[in-house]
């Protein structure tokens, strides 16, 4: 095949990075409001009814919101060969509680209304809000360490090998600035899982959900402003040095790189991407007002805008970088370094052009028929069908 | 054999896969039923359809939940436990697992909401649409999992890039068309959609034997006997076909499952029984079937199938021959673009044996520095142990068999005898519940336990694929996925045992009246005219 070379490695190159992000943001606008409502469940619903109306508004499309973040694990797997296989080994355990909490959440959404036994019924609600906090909690920390670097390097056969003990794999990611990330993502989530019952449910139910979503969203502008400044102070950036391509092999070692300058000197380099923070704290802000005055299907919107803001200026802060290695800065991993075959790059080009918008199309058909709220009539009549 | 990380991450992967197929079978083939029912329920518009489209749709939902849960597991854990596979084989590998989250999670998971939320929401068309959707994805996620395994077993359409020190994909479409995932596809889909057959025959059963329910059991059995019926036969062709490609893709596993020492002289006979010595290789008191291995496997009288001490002397040869390759690539690697020519095309003459060399890092770190003893040892390595093998393949195909008469006894009593079964018959069903998932473990373990020692055969041996984890880390998580998916497999029983003994209870008042009516027109249309039977 020939058809391939119509798109430069390069250019491929950086779409895939675009990609990414998109499949980041998408999973985290998504699934985030099911990890929010998740989390959210004990407080807004004191009783049966009021927490299986929180439960009914996400019911009929977590399933869904749920396939963002296995296909970000594919898509990465195709995309990002080598990012796939050092991060979800390198942070093996966090990884496991992850998934720990990505295979309870369906069952305890499926199982819970399946008994009428309050037991039950309570244990699977204290699931539902582990498995929403926990995640939430951690793809912030995780993110955190990628920003700092992750201590691993590769061997001449490109094996990865980590430093330290296994333990510190684990413990050793929660370090200050890493818990400030995790308190950024935990407060986001919940901020939208508020939006999210603020649109889809009424009474008592939305009333809690838009105090704790509004406390919410001012905890996630502080800690992201906070978290920003320390970047500027405290924590050392990572730069490609002495020549280098872009369209070669997907090679680390073939790099140098230095732990040196900042990351925010990026806005220096390329100062349009000051959107992307204030995006963020300007969504963030918007989200606590609207939730405030009771405004339902604008916060949600922005309630969006903030998580595409923060999201999104990760990613462009440390462009070209993916994920820097902090005990060996050569075999941290960049665009330039880490993707799949220029063949394999375009063929996924393509399938996502044909797929992606048509995903986009029936699920926005789902959310339409499933437009209105969900009330304590609907649960009770139809106690059987739903959950 | 020592007891390291390579075997706690093997026990580890087979212990989630397996867990895992305990719920895409029934998954697959239930879709497929629920949707038959729920299209005639449209085309009749007869309400009995209905409940029974809600009520199999109920036990779907419930198994399908742990199938989705389970599936998360499979698609990170590459990465997590095999991350030099990841990096040396996701160029090709990743792509079909990325393609089946585009093509078919998001149709399923999108549509399976609405198939539980939509009953008010949709008209019924709409509805019957969604049902197909779901029954469509999940058995699409099935095809891109397959064409992602089937290339581990035939690696076609891919070259290793010494730059990059890993495979990379030369062609798309022999990934995808790869014969191995062809059959593989249809041979696993078949194998689902005989699962849900005999599980709703079984269900079924239970209800006429307890008097309860019997409409809505008499029509399940008719439409899960006829579908069953057609898959026994097309699970036990496309397995006879999966064998034959590997005729040529996988001779040891062939070999192996065959029991098949020395090269036979064509064509070979099939051992039907025996017990395969690993140590002196040779098979005692073998029952032989002249000729039958021969035509299963070649479809011919006279190619001949190799055995398994003629292989190894073949990946001896292989071996050495990886080793020029082996030393070549250290070259290029340390050159780059300055490598001699000659080097270059001494890599590429032998690169398609680098994996043999990479057998040797089991004994010695540079495979260039191997004894006679350690090539010899290496070779030797490449022979899967035979007996469970041996006696899997075999376990799998009389039950295939016995899929076969089963369904074609209850299709013949449905058609043709009026929906009426012997008791003797309902018990059997009910007992042959576990038969199939029994089936399809020995299936899956029989393709990946014959694989070994590659993870992708004839690349990149298991023991190099492993992620760079202590024994600690892998020993903790194993231990977390047994308790938790011990819980979770009692509560999932514990449920579907529930809503089996439960029943239909959804519409029940609407479809007792309409089969009270529909009964009586029987009755009466049955004494004014005997020969006039409603085909229902």
């Amino acid at each position: 095949m020939i058809l391939h070379e119509l798109i430069s490695y390069e250019v491929l190159r950086v779409i895939w990075w675009g990609l990414l992000g998109v499949l980041l943001i998408g999973f985290a606008l998504t699934d985030g409001f099911d990890m929010g409502v998740g989390t959210l469940l004990p407080f807004v619903g004191k009783s049966d009814i009021e927490r299986r109306v929180a439960i009914n508004t996400v019911g009929p499309v977590w399933e869904g919101n749920q396939v963002w973040f296995i296909l970000g694990g594919g898509a990465i797997f195709a995309a990002w060969p080598p990012l796939y296989a050092v991060s979800f080994s390198g942070f093996y355990l966090a990884m496991f509680v992850i998934l720990a909490a990505f295979i309870v959440r369906p069952v305890a959404f499926k199982y819970r209304s399946k008994r009428d036994d309050p037991r039950w019924r309570s244990t699977w609600d204290w699931a539902l809000f582990a498995s929403g906090a926990i995640p939430a909690l951690l793809f912030g920390v995780a993110v955190g360490n990628v920003i700092q670097g992750v201590p691993f390097h590769f061997t001449d056969d490109l094996h990865t090998i980590y430093e330290g003990a296994w333990y510190m794999k684990f413990i050793g990611l929660l370090d200050p600035f890493s818990i400030l990330a995790g308190v950024v993502s935990f407060a986001m989530l919940v901020m939208h899982g508020g939006a999210w019952l603020t649109l889809k449910a009424e009474g008592v139910v939305q009333t809690r959900a838009r105090a704790i979503g509004s406390i919410a969203a001012l905890v996630a502008v502080g800690a992201y402003v906070l978290a920003g400044l320390w970047l500027a102070v405290g924590i050392d950036g990572y730069q490609i040095v002495g020549d280098y391509v872009t369209n070669g092999p997907s090679n680390p070692l073939h790099f140098e790189v230095a732990r040196t300058g900042s990351w925010l000197s990026a806005y220096v380099e390329r100062p349009w991407i000051v959107v992307a923070p204030v995006m963020g704290i300007m969504g963030g802000l918007l989200t606590f007002a609207g939730l405030r005055a009771g405004r339902e299907v604008s916060t949600l919107l922005f309630s969006k805008m903030a998580i595409l803001g923060v999201i999104s200026s990760v990613g462009l802060t440390m462009f070209p970088f993916i994920m820097p290695s902090s005990s060996d800065p050569q075999s941290s991993l960049t665009v330039w370094n880490s993707s799949s075959s220029h063949l394999t790059l375009f063929i996924m080009l393509v399938v996502t052009a044909i797929f992606m918008p048509l995903i986009l199309m029936y699920t926005a058909w789902v959310y339409k028929v499933l437009w209105g709220k969900v009330t304590e009539e609907d649960v009770s009549e139809n106690s059987h069908s739903v959950y | 054999m020592e007891f390291g990380i390579v075997e706690l991450s093997r026990l580890q992967f087979a212990m989630t896969a397996m867990y895992h197929f305990l719920f895409v079978p029934l998954t697959l083939g239930l879709s497929i039923l629920v949707a038959i029912m729920e299209t005639v329920y449209v085309m009749t518009n007869r309400p009995i359809w209905r409940q029974m489209t809600k009520f199999w749709g109920t036990l779907f939902g419930i198994n399908f939940v742990l199938g989705v849960a389970t599936g998360i597991t499979m698609e990170f854990q590459f990465g997590m436990n095999w991350s030099y596979y990841s990096h040396y084989v996701g160029d090709i590998f990743g792509a079909p697992l990325a393609i089946e989250g585009l093509m078919a999670f998001f149709l399923e998971a999108t549509f399976v909401g609405l198939f539980f939320f939509g009953w008010d929401k949709l008209s019924k068309v709409a509805h019957l649409t969604v049902a197909w959707l779901v029954a469509i994805g999940s058995n699409f996620s099935a095809l891109w999992i397959l064409i992602a395994n089937g290339w581990m077993q035939n690696p076609v359409g891919a070259e290793f890039n010494p730059m990059t020190m890993r495979m990379e994909m030369t062609d798309f479409f022999a990934v995808l068309f790869n014969e191995v995932a062809q059959a593989k596809f249809v041979h696993t889909v078949s194998a689902g959609y005989v699962t849900a057959s005999v599980f709703v025959i079984g269900v079924s059963a239970w209800y006429l034997l307890k008097g309860r329910h019997i409409e809505l059991a008499r029509r399940s059995i008719t439409v899960a006997a006829a579908f069953g019926l057609a898959s026994a036969f097309s699970v036990v062709l496309l397995g006879d076909e999966s064998g034959y490609s590997a005729t040529h893709s996988q001779k040891m596993k062939l070999a192996a499952i065959e029991a098949m020492w020395e090269t036979h002289e064509a064509p070979a006979p099939f051992n039907l029984v025996g017990f395969p010595d690993q140590e002196t290789r040779e098979t005692h008191y073998a029952i032989e079937i002249p000729w039958a291995m021969g035509l299963i496997g070649t479809r011919s009288l006279t190619t001949e199938i190799p055995g398994i001490n003629d292989l190894v002397a073949q990946a001896e040869e292989r071996i050495r021959s990886g080793v020029i390759a082996y030393d070549a690539l250290l070259d290029i690697r340390e050159q780059r673009e300055a490598t001699d020519p000659a080097i270059t095309a001494q890599f590429e003459e032998h690169s398609a044996d680098l994996g043999f060399a990479f057998l040797l890092k089991r004994y010695v770190d540079d495979p260039r520095d191997a004894t006679e003893e350690q090539i010899v040892m290496a070779a030797n390595d490449t022979v899967p142990t035979v007996w469970p093998l041996f006696w899997a393949f075999r376990i799998m195909v009389a039950l295939g068999f016995g899929f076969i008469g089963t369904m074609a006894y209850f299709f013949y009593r449905a058609s043709f005898k009026g929906m009426n079964f012997p008791r003797p018959a309902l018990h059997l069903a009910v007992w042959m519940i576990p038969a199939p998932w029994i089936a399809a473990e020995m299936g899956w373990f029989v393709a990946e336990f014959g694989r070994q020692p590659w993870t992708v055969d004839g690349v990149l041996p298991t023991a190099m694929s492993v992620s760079a984890l202590s024994m600690t880390e892998v020993a903790m998580t194993l231990a977390g996925f047994v308790i938790f998916y011990t819980v979770l497999f009692i509560v999932e029983m514990g449920l579907m045992i529930k809503y089996i003994r439960k029943g239909p209870f959804q519409d029940v008042e609407e479809t007792n009246a309409w089969n009270t009516r529909h009964n009586d027109r029987l009755a009466g249309r049955r004494n004014a005219d005997a020969i006039a039977m409603p085909a229902e």
